[in-house]
């Protein structure tokens, strides 16, 4: 290739990219610089900023309230994220079986993520009602006593991360997409050594599908760790106030008070930046831990 | 040279973002005038021009007439009326961006806090500019949106509070409605256990319901403190508010305890048909004054109701005020209009045109009207001389009669630099009380946040 003409395209390649940089440096990156300056100021959105330092940060960690936040946002992505990659992976394995009208429960499947997150967050706080829902009317029939989903201390996070998995079809158009690219042959060759469907699925379909498994895995961890939407719903909004308790407040809700109820944006800001330095370790600790057991196709090992 | 260009394009937008985020702004405070005179004359004239409003729904008959009242009276203003209530993050950012509406309806609660950060404006100069008159709306109105010693908003709304009942239920289990009082704890505990029923571990029927957490405040008045004092610090832990605390605890585990006493509470259908007090799933509470206009549609489906005045343990009526107040935020760019806009909304002639509008839509209806709850003590004995005839209902006539007669007695949690904070400490408090944290522990932990809050926003 001459040079002038890998300069031409090179330019096309920047002119094209272009768009996206914009959009990036105004709408991310730099939102993300202004908060960083901001988490060492006491803003309060209304008046001048003033710097403070790293105070903030210092804040950060005598706050009592800071420590139970983080620590039920922990148990609840610990809930979360193995649950919805079972469920996410059991909903793709089975319309991945399905023949006819493929394309409906592909469809029905991932309407619920279309569903805004303040409506399942509503319409799950009727479905788990404690005393009248319809999840221990069902229990009640095979004689199970439900417990007080969302008003028992014990309960509020496992009824959130199952309010959540609502929301689980965008994983299983992931998982269902990977799961028709494992080739056939590598089937019909287990089959010819005797493998059953079990063995098949954990020595055939896993591997194959390991990428997307670990890439589900860390966009739902991330999810979890950044939970607003259906907390804030559930526990925090202007008809649930009295559910607002010590297990129910996750990071995202407490930033967001700290940031518009408290005036306190400059300590917002440090909040967020303590969060995605624990989801950037987080995300790294995965990706060397993922890397040992994902197979990547065309790679060496 | 690399590496300079490098420096500036990291610089750059960091500076111009901070800018943006509104790091340095502080337009309202610019905008200072240089005596008092001046400051008045700048908020009095005639208003012109456009402005916008926040946090005020107004889609009903009594806040469309009373729109169309400010139009009728200032046809050179362009108003828009921004749907929806009031939303803290939409009203903030608002601000941040320099791009603010010019008059916003909240509620009375948030004034303290809006007003020690310096978000929203004083309103000497428009009350004096406009010739309001203060002295028409309601002294504990006027209190709760006065602070350090100027007012920061208008009052518009009044909220109290009664205990509303179910007579028929009271009269199945042979209970005088003179046993729901709050003045004697121990028999209004006893009452309540009667009322109690479950099946199993499934509630039937709440007895009385002291409405945790929200009524805390009123129940620590009727014990005889202010968990906000005058100077709008936090007495959270007061041992006559911890009492409160620790009693009405007992009533909801006395019935049924927390966790399933909230479940089944939150299985109403309040504003519908089903409601608790119609069904019979709940005999008592303490409520507010607008709930008898949702009742009122339930009476063809059986519902008796019945009330009963909230008194301190000596006797006396007790409810505390609530309700919104106008405020106009810092660098809104027209605050004639918006100053001219919250006298005329809060008149005694608009809220007049207000229930005429109501007494219309309620003939229609074939229906009754159950009052107008202001903060202008003026529009409110007139409103209740000219349009509120005697209820058909006795029950309904006598809750009405209450909720008024405990106006002028009601008053607010006083306002604090720190009042969200405080609000949220003692929330939490009582959530943690609730669900079995001793309440002097709680409410100890509780007073030492809303303290240290207070203390950093009064500095």
């Amino acid at each position: 290739m001459s040079g002038r003409l890998q300069r031409q395209e090179t330019r096309a390649a920047f002119g094209f990219i272009s768009p996206w940089v914009v959009g990036f440096l105004l709408f991310t990156a730099g939102p993300m610089v202004a908060s960083l300056v901001l988490s060492f100021t006491d803003y309060s959105i209304v008046d001048t900023a003033h710097g403070v330092g790293l105070a903030n940060y210092r804040e950060l960690a005598e706050d009592p309230r800071v420590r139970t936040a983080l620590t039920n946002t922990v148990v609840y992505a610990l809930l979360y994220v193995p649950a919805a990659t079972v469920v996410a992976l059991g909903l793709a394995l089975l319309l991945h079986r399905v023949g006819r009208a493929a394309g409906f429960f592909r469809t029905a499947f991932y309407l619920p993520v279309m569903t805004p997150a303040v409506a399942a967050g509503a319409m799950f706080l009727l479905l788990l009602n404690g005393q009248r829902g319809l999840l221990n009317e069902v229990l009640g029939w095979f004689g199970v006593q439900g417990p007080s989903w969302t008003t028992d201390p014990t309960w509020m996070k496992p009824s959130l991360a199952v309010v959540s998995l609502w929301a689980v079809g965008g994983s299983v158009v992931i998982y269902l997409a990977a799961l028709k690219n494992v080739p056939v042959a590598l089937h019909e060759a287990a089959m010819l050594d005797g493998a059953g469907p079990v063995r098949r699925f954990w020595h055939v379909t896993v591997p194959m599908i390991s990428g997307a498994i670990f890439f589900g895995v860390v966009t739902h961890t991330i999810a979890a760790l950044q939970m607003f939407d259906q907390a804030y719903t559930m526990f925090y909004g202007p008809q649930q106030k009295a559910s607002a308790s010590d297990s129910s407040l996750v990071y995202m809700v407490y930033l967001f008070q700290n940031a518009f109820q408290y005036f306190r944006m400059g300590y917002a800001s440090a909040l967020a930046w303590l969060l995605f330095v624990i989801i950037l370790v987080v995300t790294v600790v995965q990706v060397r831990i993922g890397n040992r057991f994902v197979h990547y196709e065309g790679s060496r090992s | 040279m690399a590496t300079t260009w490098r420096r500036w394009l990291v610089v750059v937008p960091v500076v111009a973002l901070a800018g943006c985020a509104g790091v340095g702004g502080n337009r309202g405070r610019d905008e200072v005038v240089s005596s008092k005179d001046d400051a008045q004359s700048s908020w009095a004239g005639r208003a012109t021009g456009s402005m916008t409003t926040m946090g005020f729904g107004g889609e009903d008959e009594v806040g469309q007439s009373r729109v169309q009242a400010f139009k009728t009276a200032n046809p050179d203003v362009d108003v828009t009326v921004n749907p929806g209530g009031f939303d803290a993050q939409q009203f903030l950012t608002a601000l941040a961006s320099g791009n603010p509406p010019d008059v916003v309806s909240m509620d009375r609660t948030l004034i303290g806090s809006y007003a020690a950060k310096g978000a929203i404006q004083p309103l000497d100069d428009c009350i004096a500019g406009q010739g309001i008159d203060a002295s028409q709306y309601r002294p504990a109105a006027m209190r709760s949106v006065t602070y350090d010693g100027h007012p920061y908003g208008i009052p518009e709304f009044s909220i109290v509070q009664t205990d509303l009942v179910d007579a028929k239920t009271l009269e199945a289990e042979g209970v005088d409605p003179s046993q729901i009082q709050t003045r004697d704890w121990d028999a209004l505990a006893a009452t309540a256990t009667k009322l109690y029923r479950a099946d199993g571990s499934n509630i039937q029927r709440i007895g009385f319901d002291p409405k945790l957490p929200d009524s805390f405040p009123l129940w620590a008045k009727i014990n005889g403190v202010d968990i906000v004092g005058e100077d709008g610090a936090p007495h959270l832990d007061d041992p006559k508010a911890v009492e409160a605390l620790e009693y009405t605890v007992g009533l909801v585990e006395a019935q049924g305890g927390w966790t399933k006493f909230k479940s089944f509470r939150d299985s109403f259908d309040i504003f519908g048909a089903d409601n608790p007090l119609t069904l019979g799933t709940i005999t008592a509470f303490p409520m507010e004054n607008w709930y008898v206009n949702v009742l009122r549609d339930s009476i063809p489906r059986g519902l008796e109701l019945e009330s009963e005045i909230i008194t301190d343990r000596q006797g006396q009526p007790v409810s505390m005020l609530g309700g919104s107040a106008w405020v106009i935020p810092k660098g809104a760019k027209n605050p004639v209009a918006a100053c001219q806009w919250a006298k005329t909304m809060t008149s005694t002639d608009t809220w007049m045109k207000a229930a005429e509008a109501r007494m219309q839509t309620v003939e229609k209806d074939k229906s009754f009207f159950t009052g107008l709850f202001t903060a202008n003590t003026e529009a409110d004995e007139q409103i209740r001389e000219q349009y509120l005839t005697q209820a058909p209902d006795p029950g309904f006539a006598h809750a009405i009669d209450n909720y008024y007669s405990v106006l002028d007695k009601a008053t607010a949690v006083n306002p604090s630099p720190a009042g969200a904070e405080i609000d949220a400490a003692w929330q939490s408090a009582v959530s943690r009380a609730l669900e079995g944290i001793p309440a002097a522990q709680a409410l100890q932990q509780a007073q030492g946040e809303a303290e240290s809050a207070y203390e950093k926003a009064a500095r």
